[in-house]
């Protein structure tokens, strides 16, 4: 059981980065980006390869973390420069990155079995592999969250904070707005990018696949990480999506352990977004409800 | 500080739904005009002030912003010069971010975004400043986000940020027309004092002839996508109501009964 808990909170760390992604472009920018589905693959993909060729982890993970950034960029210009819409765009990026994905690899799946990773300095040193991944997990997380926390007060982040609140409004202000948007796709997707090859190494293999479902996953995790750990101030919102991964991983073991089929797993996880999505009405209906039953009373 | 040559603008052309909202418009602001702008719906005011903001492009004519032509300028790259106020008090501020940080994107109008913190210790000062003038109890408030202000705290924010960078040429469309009676005219006062403080050349549309013949040194009205009427100086102080009717109805053929109401 011990071991299970420590295989989701590793994985939750990992995901974390992802799902800080995903708020990035969801919450920030107000731009659902499907593109995600197609950058986490491409990072595992661009990892992988880049491992069995004998380059260090690390650097294979920040040529990963680039890779995420130019699909971001893809997606950007379709949206901003052709004019498609955000939904349409950042799907035809992930469809796109299928192909590149498996041109990649050269196949649909690269195994680095017993090879180099970015976990390897800490396994090498006898601790657990579980526990070696929440230590890179951790720091990367952390790392991540306080860069981006000085970003978005910067004078720049704080011209993408605005354009995902008023685009009139930002442009009146002499900000092109769609530089901005490209620049919160580029970082999104870069660590989309970077948690894929994280994934990628903790699981030894990286797969064409890898990415499906992974869109909702990551809001799954944010909206978890809204609800439970939610507060003011941008830290605390930024730590309550680690949280939140790593909450949602947990229950995800625990629903697998009580013995729900692993194949229900995603329907499993649309249904509770959904739900999740729902709830702020849903609070406000509940209410209503209640006093319309309190009036009856009356 | 502006001038407009030929201005001509077409919306959805060659369709069943073409409408000609500006006729070939000239016009010319002097350094200091406070030129106020009436006209029934549909007359091309806010399309004129759009036009000038960059955000329609126009069909043909020039528009030149203190010698510069500035015609085929993007919104962004025009905004340096100018300070807008909208119609919706929604429209001016970025709700989600609180008072200080609206007020430091206004701030950094037209300048290049860079990674220099986004709100400076110097800065929250000359703000808390500011917001002490409007009297509106702002200055106490700077971290609130502005989403949770009333539509007249945001209208006076929006004005204040329009003007914390001395504007070429203040554009306000309608801007006290979503607020109550009591606000649109504290609103007012407030454009008034921060026009004559800052000396700013302003193009203000209105809907309220009483407005648009108090305030400023020029009037124009607007029917049918061009300028009908035009008066300045003595003329415009001694002017009322009922004279400026008669203007109206003189210039556009004494047929427009539904707009007459329309400017109330």
């Amino acid at each position: 059981m011990t071991q299970v808990l420590l295989g989701a909170v590793s994985l939750g760390l990992l995901w974390a980065i992802m799902t800080i992604g995903v708020y990035i472009t969801y919450r920030i920018l107000d731009i659902a980006d499907l593109t995600v589905e197609g950058t986490l693959p491409l990072g595992g993909a661009i990892a992988c390869v880049l491992i069995t060729q004998k380059v260090d982890p690390y650097l294979a993970s920040f040529i990963a973390m680039l890779g995420g950034c130019l699909a971001g960029l893809c997606t950007g210009l379709l949206h901003t420069k052709l004019k498609i819409p955000a939904l349409l765009s950042g799907i035809l990026t992930m469809i796109a990155l299928y192909s590149v994905n498996l041109r990649i690899m050269g196949m649909p799946n690269v195994s680095i079995l017993r090879m180099s990773t970015v976990f390897k300095p800490l396994t090498n040193l006898g601790i657990d592999k579980n526990v070696s991944a929440i230590i890179v997990g951790f720091v990367f997380a952390m790392i991540v969250i306080t860069l981006l926390y000085w970003f978005f007060g910067t004078e720049l982040g704080s011209a993408i904070r605005a354009t995902g609140n008023n685009q009139k409004m930002v442009r009146a202000q002499g900000v092109n707005t769609d530089t901005m948007k490209i620049l919160g796709l580029v970082i999104s997707n870069g660590l989309v990018a970077l948690a894929g090859s994280f994934i990628a190494q903790s699981q030894n293999f990286a797969d064409v696949q890898m990415g499906t479902g992974s869109i909702v996953i990551g809001l799954a995790s944010l909206i978890i990480g809204e609800v439970l750990f939610g507060g003011r101030g941008f830290y605390r919102r930024l730590l309550a999506l680690i949280l939140g991964a790593v909450t949602y991983r947990v229950i995800i073991a625990l629903v697998l352990k009580m013995g729900m089929n692993s194949n229900d797993l995603k329907l499993f996880t649309a249904v509770t977004v959904a739900l999740c999505l729902w709830l702020p009405q849903g609070k406000e209906m509940l209410a209503k409800f209640k006093k319309s039953l309190k009036k009856e009373g009356a | 500080m502006l001038q407009i040559k030929d201005l001509k603008k077409i919306f959805n052309r060659g369709t069943v739904n073409e409408k000609v909202a500006l006729t070939g418009v000239n016009f010319t602001l002097n350094p200091g005009d406070f030129v106020t702008v009436i006209g029934g719906n549909g007359a091309g005011k806010s399309t004129l002030l759009n036009c000038v903001a960059g955000v329609y492009p126009v069909d043909e004519g020039h528009i030149f912003l203190d010698g510069h032509e500035v015609t085929k300028l993007p919104e962004h790259r025009r905004a340096k010069h100018l300070g807008r106020v909208f119609q919706d008090p929604m429209m001016g501020t970025a709700a989600d971010m609180n008072i200080e940080e609206n007020l430091a994107l206004a701030y950094r109008r037209g300048q290049r975004r860079t990674l220099k913190w986004g709100v400076t210790a110097a800065e929250r000062v000359k703000y808390k400043e500011l917001l002490q003038q409007l009297d509106l109890g702002l200055e106490s408030r700077m971290t609130d986000k502005v989403g949770l202000l009333s539509g007249g705290q945001r209208q006076a924010l929006t004005l204040l940020m329009a003007t914390l960078q001395a504007p070429k040429l203040l554009l306000l469309d309608e801007h006290t027309a979503a607020l109550d009676p009591k606000t649109a005219a504290k609103v007012l006062d407030l454009t008034q004092k921060l026009v004559e403080e800052n000396k700013l050349t302003t193009l203000m549309v209105t809907h309220n002839m009483q407005d648009a013949i108090r305030l400023g040194n020029r009037l124009i009205m607007m029917h049918e996508g061009n300028i009908a009427v035009e008066i300045s100086g003595e003329e415009k102080k001694n002017l009322d109501k009922s004279d400026l009717i008669a203007l109206f109805e003189k210039a556009s053929g004494g047929k427009l009964e539904s707009d007459r109401l329309l400017l109330s």
